[in-house]
């Protein structure tokens, strides 16, 4: 960069502008981290509602009837594994290798259908016991978190599929790569969230 | 089989001839009169043939000036709206006494204050400010535009989307009645079975969506695109406030995305966050929404007190006092006003330690506000004031705003406001810090920046007219209210039984046509402005000898905004430039890498827009065409990788040589 400079009154030379075009830097990343900060309080909205509601039974089912922990405990494994296999999915970004991140995607893709499947599997058995979200505002708040949290998943499946046909059209060019780190603070993000629900919907639920 | 009923239903939903309310004389005369309006618009573009010039050079813009300034007229249209809904108001309550029961029936009035308060927030105040600070804070970090500018487009399109959505309840259904926060139970599909709450829902979340992506792009783009030298602390006071006021944005409004969702589920799916059955618990709602309600006070009111500051200053002549206590000021605000949400709801049963706490809160954001209020004094002692427009709207803030302040402390003791809670003092109250303070930190920007904006300065006879019309008919409208507050009367009545009362209401309404006299003025004043645009122009770009940087460019400015980044030396930088005998560069222009525009923001909101009313109306069908739609063209617009082009160097060569001969006529 150079600076024109024009002379000023006590003679000293200050510049005014910049003559090169001045590239500002991507914000994409701050961006895209303020909105996850962003959806980030819509969850937390969703937690306190949780906490305020969730003994709330209404006569109904407890938590604890109803919980089954080992299912939680694989769902838990499969989205964990997931999280882990992006970070290999972005390893292989970095070393522009576009192929191995295309398998390391699918595959967290597909830890990640599980996830939302075996998620499916236990809201259809909570229904048909009766525990609807209509039962009583534990099962409303409970099913309402949970499900944006499932919601959100599905919407980075969709993400995923979309980012590796584009990958495969265009390859690992600045963009996509930009892409892959939106999505993989995404899915991280996700992970963390979910463990608060294990955590605090499920083992503490439990435990009381 | 199905029957007649059932194809009907599965088609239209709950949507029949029914919900065009043709029986209400009232509603078909304001429908007559929109659709004369609207029609003789829509004609008046199509004869000029300005269809393809308004879709390619202002729907698909991704210019941030062009936003901004479409922003600034959507609130504008929907002023009109907003307000016409106060004379129905103010009408009623002035003559419905004793056996007049006035013209409008209660469950019309409720409609009236409900979409009144709706309308004067989200689509009036909320535009306005985001129109504001998209055009001018790009301008005043040096940058070329935002960080994502077809973000922008696309947080436009979705505010013009919620306004279409409860401009439409007018004439398709109706409008809730549960007031502008929707409390339940009554908001609850039990007692609120009709579409109004819906309407409310679904015109507040697609709004809302561009609200929050309109937050997080300006943030980025302050923190991120200032001109190289331009540190925090040289940031203009505009700048700091605006990046306060989104940072409120994105700290508030997924709030209320999340609580209006849980009263969506609870209206469609039936289940029981805030019913009173089955566990559910309606103080979660008032809690949650006022958590978002008291920052959504202050995300209107930061950037105004931004204005009130550049407007001080480059009227004064001088530097702003107190720059770093204007700061810290803001920013103990924007902290501040998470920790006051209770102060809405004292007497809804917290207890006597929680009210004092939040009480307590409460009046000490006095405090930095009030040392705002010194500053801009300070900036003014020993200045050479101006009064030009924008600094007459600055005085009558000052002096008003002080009036507003100090009711609001009172209504922050907690035994006070157990009396007046819910009261017309608490209408006065708050009209009188958001008009004193909102209104006319608004109409300051606008009379300040339009030169900038358009090339041309506004009238000032008009501009004078519609001060004094607005100014003296705000206190008209607004001090009797006080008066009945403190008698006792409540909010949100549509009859009286007491004549005594009546006066105070007759005043009132006066005060309130006096304020239309002063809208109608404004208008006027763009109108008269615009036909003698040649005698009013602007030729320096700089008009009012301003000190940072927006002035430092032509009026309006090129597409590009400035042709070389310009570096920062000094906090108004301007100012400080034209004192150490600036230069005006007039040669080794480079080609501009610009963002390039596109339709996709326009067609998104359509979508989004359908899907509200397919909702609205259980039309379950176009409902899901048409979130496919959106997922469809979401997806679609990723393919598109070429978002970007440059403006070769001849064009900035002749746009710049143009200037250079503007100014030297002018020299
Ligand atoms: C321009 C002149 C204005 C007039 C004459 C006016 C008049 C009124 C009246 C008569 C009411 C109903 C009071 C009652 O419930 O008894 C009201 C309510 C309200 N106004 Fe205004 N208003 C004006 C401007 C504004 C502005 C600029 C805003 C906000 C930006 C605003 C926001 C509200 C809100 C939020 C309510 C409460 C609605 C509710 O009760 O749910 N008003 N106004
Ligand atoms: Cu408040």
């Amino acid at each position: 960069m150079t600076h024109p400079s024009t002379p000023t009154a006590d003679g000293e030379a200050l510049a005014f502008y910049v003559a090169e075009d001045a590239h500002a830097e991507g914000s994409t990343m701050l961006g895209f981290w303020i909105y996850l900060m962003s959806d980030c309080l819509i969850f937390a909205v969703l937690f306190a509602t949780f906490g305020v509601l969730g003994r709330n039974y209404a006569a109904g089912p407890s938590a604890a009837e109803l919980f089954e922990l080992p299912t939680v405990a694989l769902n838990t494994a499969m989205l964990l594994l997931s999280s882990i296999t992006f970070g290999f999915a972005m390893l292989a970004m970095e070393k522009e290798k576009l192929r191995t991140t295309l398998v390391w995607m699918a595959i967290t893709g597909l830890f990640g259908m599980a996830f939302v499947g075996l998620e499916l599997n236990e809201f259809a058995h909570l229904i048909h016991d009766g525990a609807t979200p209509q039962r009583s505002a534990f099962l409303s708040s409970f099913f309402t978190l949970v499900g944006t949290h499932g919601l959100h998943v599905s919407v980075g499946l969709i993400w995923i599929v979309t980012l590796m046909v584009q990958l495969g059209l265009y390859g690992l060019n600045p963009a996509n790569k930009r892409r892959l780190m939106c999505l993989s603070m995404f899915w991280h993000f996700l992970d963390v969230v979910w463990i608060g629900v294990f955590s605090f919907v499920y083992l503490v639920s439990v435990l009381q | 089989m199905f029957s007649n009923l059932d194809l009907q239903k599965l088609v239209f939903g709950r949507l029949t001839l029914e919900a065009i309310p043709y029986h209400e004389p009232i509603l078909l005369i304001t429908f007559a009169m929109v659709a004369i309006g609207g029609g003789a618009l829509l004609g008046v573009i199509t004869y000029y043939k300005a269809w393809a010039y308004l879709w390619t050079d202002w729907f698909t813009s991704v210019d941030h000036k062009k936003i901004g300034i479409m922003y600034v007229v959507l609130a504008i249209v929907m002023l009109v709206r907003g307000f016409s809904d106060a004379l129905l108001m103010r009408a009623q309550q002035a003559i419905s006494f004793g056996d007049n029961q006035g013209y409008l029936p209660p469950h019309h009035y409720d409609q009236v204050f409900t979409a009144h308060g709706v309308i004067m927030i989200f689509f009036m105040a909320m535009p306005f400010v985001t129109g504001l600070m998209n055009f001018v804070v790009p301008l005043q970090i040096g940058a070329r535009d935002v960080a994502f500018p077809f973000l922008n487009n696309f947080s436009f399109w979705m505010t013009v989307g919620g306004a279409i959505t409860i401009m439409l309840s007018l004439f398709v259904g109706e409008f809730a009645r549960t007031g502008w926060l929707a409390y339940p139970p009554l908001s609850e599909g039990t007692f609120s079975p009709g579409v109004g709450v819906d309407y409310y829902i679904w015109a507040l979340q697609i709004a809302g969506i561009g609200t929050t992506l309109s937050g997080i792009n300006l943030i980025a783009t302050i923190v991120k695109m200032r001109a190289p030298g331009m540190t925090m602390m040289k940031m203009p006071i505009f700048v700091w406030t605006s990046l306060c006021t989104n940072v409120l944005i994105v700290a508030a409004f997924p709030i209320l995305t999340a609580v209006l969702v849980l009263l969506s589920l609870d209206r469609y799916v039936g289940t029981h966050f805030f019913s009173n059955d089955l566990g559910g618990n309606p103080m979660m709602y008032i809690n949650l929404i006022w958590i978002w309600g008291h920052p959504e006070v202050y995300i209107l009111i930061l950037p105004a007190f931004g204005i009130f500051s550049e407007v001080t200053s480059t009227f004064s002549g001088k530097r702003l006092f107190g720059y770093a206590s204007m700061v810290y000021a803001t920013v103990v605000i924007t902290i501040l006003s998470y920790l006051v949400w209770l102060h809405h709801f004292f007497t809804m049963g917290s207890g006597a330690s929680v009210n004092s706490f939040f009480g307590i809160t409460t009046m000490i954001i006095s405090i930095p506000t009030g040392a705002k209020i010194f500053n801009w004094l300070f900036t003014m002692y020993r200045g050479r004031i101006r009064y030009e427009l924008p600094m007459m709207w600055t005085v009558a803030f000052i002096i008003t705003f002080v009036i507003g302040g100090m009711t609001g402390v009172m209504l922050a003791v907690p035994p006070a406001d157990f009396m007046l809670h819910n009261g017309l003092f608490l209408i006065a109250h708050f009209h009188n810090v958001i008009i004193g303070g909102v209104v006319f930190g608004l109409m300051a920007g606008v009379s300040y920046w339009f030169p900038k904006a358009f090339g041309f300065r506004l009238n000032e006879f008009w501009g004078h007219m519609s001060f004094w019309f607005w100014v003296v008919g705000f206190y008209f409208a607004f001090m009797p209210l006080y008066v009945l507050g403190f008698m006792g009367v409540t909010r949100r009545l549509s009859h009286f039984d007491d004549p005594s009362l009546q006066i105070w209401f007759v005043i009132a309404a006066f005060g309130a046509l006096l304020i239309a006299v002063g809208i109608a003025s404004f208008i006027i004043q763009i109108v008269v402005s615009f036909r003698n645009r040649e005698a009013l122009a602007d030729l320096t770009g700089d008009p009012w000898h301003g000190r940072t940087l927006e002035w430092s460019t032509a009026s309006p400015p090129p597409d590009y905004n400035f042709a070389f980044t310009p570096m920062v030396h000094d906090l108004d930088t301007w100012a400080d430039m034209k004192k150490r005998g600036y230069v005006r560069p007039l040669e080794g222009y480079k080609p501009i890498h610009m963002p390039k525009n596109t339709g996709a923001g326009a067609i998104l909101s359509a979508f989004a827009t359908i899907f509200g009313f397919a909702m609205i109306w259980y039309i379950w069908w176009l409902a899901a065409l048409a979130l496919f739609a959106i997922l469809v063209t979401a997806i679609g617009h990723t393919f598109n990788y070429r978002r970007d082009f440059y403006i070769p160097a001849e064009e900035v060569v002749a746009t710049e040589g143009r200037r250079s001969q503007l100014l030297a006529e002018h020299a």
